[in-house]
């Protein structure tokens, strides 16, 4: 097991500068200001509109990064791999670059010939312990500078400048936020199927820096990231009572989120982080509850004769949406933070389960059940405007990217023999609207992903 | 913790013949009581009275074909008064991980209460559910299905 912690400090010490063009022109020392990551680039028009970009991804070119290496060669990688995957982008072939000038302004008629709509460039230097990045983003048609940051770190922290230059990029040419410097948390699962380990892990959206969270003496489930990153709450079946607790996964102490009666899972965290959600089994009936982090004190939400479980809140705090059998079979109800104005909003054909509000607070994601297949989809908050996004033998647990623009899951293939061979569990992520569906690496078979929000500076 | 005695089920002892494998424990091959495995233990609850009902696709309700078993296991528990068990509440595949959390802990509720209804002590029966995460069978089909949406009664 890896335990590669990063010091919290390490995020703090993430500096930002702006870089004007003359600076660089110039060449004359910049100002240097501490500035949070939350407060990022005030948003300029966006070269290219995601709509158009999913049928006709952005031609862009990333320059390895000037001066010190390896890191300046594996910080353009990143971008690279980050951009391409998003599927809105299309990087290009860096045997096409014809110009090898490391600083300085981009001739950008070079860069025209090959295509190329934007252009990254930047420059790594070392200081000690620390790297400095200077990273530039150009407009290649006009040939203007649209963002110039430089960043400093400590260098085994280079990944994370990578994805908040991808963010930036994704940022300044689309017009909405990026979800590059994210994590992931999620879980393993190795062994037989029937007696099959289960442990969290956690690591970047892109699959690197991963590492266990527990180590599978007992089962854990259905992890889920608070608003700011650092703690997730999930079901353990440790000393075999399956309850809800929460991690911190920096250190990862783990807590009993409290000594409610019955089996408890479901969980996710409020919008403001100050409560989870989640199902208690009581008689044999599953309620949802409200346990506040504070005192500890749980509310019930729903009552009656049925499983209520895979609650969720809307991002502004003001609504759930929960599945529940209620009706005969599985279906999705909303319903008022308070438990009040509860309403069925699924209709279409089949079970509907795990439901998840969008960021964004435009959409559902769910997961259909028919007899024959699963399918991943989305619908309005209203029930209205059902779309599936992919469907196939097993898959479900739609969670989405902190833009709301992409949505992880986990797809399983069908066991061929008796003996369960051929049977696999993989993460996968799928643009909303369907396009784009990839797998998620990991070392393992997995399950029940949970992205973070952005990681805060 | 055994007290041995031998159980009054002699009349019972026709009806055990299921083939199913056992969550845990081997697998009692013969019937005989002569030499049977010892009685209240795992091995005895398999062989000789069952330890394990199924359940329709999304429901939790006893069946009456699987509610002899229940009488079964109520008559063996009131002889083997020092046994405690858990049971432990399955579904099958075709479900999502959350929600067959939740059926499974009701078809483990449902067992129970059927258990304390024929007499059996509350407190010496737990429950707990995996949902579909501990198959009993592993393949991708009806008849699997049908084997994995299950209560079964384990001894402590």
């Amino acid at each position: 097991m890896t335990k590669q912690l990063l010091s919290p400090t390490a995020f703090e010490a993430l500096e930002r500068v702006s870089l004007s063009r003359r600076a660089l022109l110039a060449a004359v020392p910049v100002a240097t200001t501490m500035l949070t990551l939350n407060a990022r680039a005030q948003a300029e028009r966006p070269v290219i509109d995601i709509t158009r970009a999913r049928t006709d991804p952005l031609p862009i070119a990333i320059r390895d990064f000037a001066g010190a290496q390896p890191w300046g060669e594996q910080i353009a990688q990143v971008i690279t791999a980050n951009l391409a995957r998003s599927g809105l982008f299309r990087p290009i072939d860096r045997r096409a670059f014809l110009q090898d000038n490391p600083d300085g302004t981009p001739r950008f008629a070079e860069w025209r010939v090959i295509g190329a709509q934007a252009l990254v460039t930047g420059r790594v230097d070392q200081q000690g312990d620390r790297l400095r990045v200077e990273f530039r983003l150009w407009d290649v048609l006009p040939g203007t500078q649209i963002q110039g940051t430089a960043y400093t770190t400590q260098a085994p922290n280079w990944r994370r400048i990578a994805h908040i230059c991808s963010d930036a990029i994704y940022e300044r040419l689309l017009g909405e936020k990026g979800y590059f410097d994210t994590r992931i948390v999620y879980v393993s699962e190795s062994g037989p199927r029937d007696r099959r380990i289960r442990r969290l892990a956690i690591m970047d959206q892109d699959g690197e820096n991963h590492r266990f969270l527990t180590d599978g003496t007992w089962a854990a489930l259905t992890p889920r990231f608070h608003p700011n990153t650092r703690e997730i709450a999930y079901m353990s079946y440790a000393r075999n009572e399956p309850r809800v607790f929460l991690m911190d996964v920096d250190t990862r102490r783990e807590t009993l989120l409290g000594n409610f009666p019955g089996m408890t899972l479901s969980p996710r965290f409020s919008p403001d982080g100050n409560s989870v959600i989640l199902s208690a089994i009581r008689g044999g009936d599953a309620n949802i509850y409200v346990v506040d982090l504070r005192t500890r004190r749980e509310r019930q939400l729903t009552f009656g004769p049925s499983l209520d479980v895979s609650p969720c809140f809307s991002p502004d705090g003001q609504k759930i949406v929960f599945n529940s059998d209620r009706g005969g079979d599985q279906q999705l109800y909303v319903m008022d933070a308070d438990g009040g104005n509860l309403r069925r909003i699924s209709f279409g054909q089949g079970r509907y389960a795990t439901p998840v509000w969008s960021p964004r607070g435009d959409l559902i994601a769910f997961t259909r059940l028919t007899r024959g297949t699963f399918a991943i989809g989305v619908m309005r908050p209203d029930g209205s405007g059902e779309r599936i996004l992919s469907e196939g033998w097993q898959m479900e647990g739609p969670a989405f990217a902190p833009n709301g623009r992409v949505l992880a899951f986990w797809r399983e293939t069908r066991a061929q023999d008796a003996r369960g061979a051929g049977y696999s569990s993989r993460l996968a992520s799928i643009d909303i609207t369907g396009f784009n569906e990839r797998a998620l690496p990991t070392p393992a078979d997995a399950s029940d992903p949970a992205w973070s929000p952005l990681i805060p500076g | 913790m055994t007290r041995m005695r031998l159980a009054p089920l002699s009349g019972l002892v026709l009806l055990a013949a299921c083939a199913q494998a056992p969550d845990q424990g081997g697998a009692a091959t013969g019937i005989g009581q002569a030499t049977g495995p010892r009685p209240g233990t795992q091995e005895d609850l398999v062989a000789n009275v069952g330890d394990r009902v199924f359940f329709d696709f999304d429901r939790s309700n006893i069946r009456p074909d699987q509610a002899p078993t229940l009488d079964r296991q109520a008559a063996w528990l009131q002889t083997h008064r020092q046994v405690r068990v858990v049971i432990e509440g399955h579904a099958d595949e075709r479900g999502t991980r959350e929600y067959n959390l939740a059926l499974g802990q009701r078809r483990a509720d449902s067992a129970r209460n059927y258990l304390i209804a024929r007499g059996v002590e509350g407190s010496r029966i737990r429950t707990i559910s995996y949902g579909k995460d501990r198959p009993a069978v592993l393949g991708s089909n009806e008849e699997a299905w049908a084997q994995n949406r299950r209560a079964v009664t384990v001894v402590q």
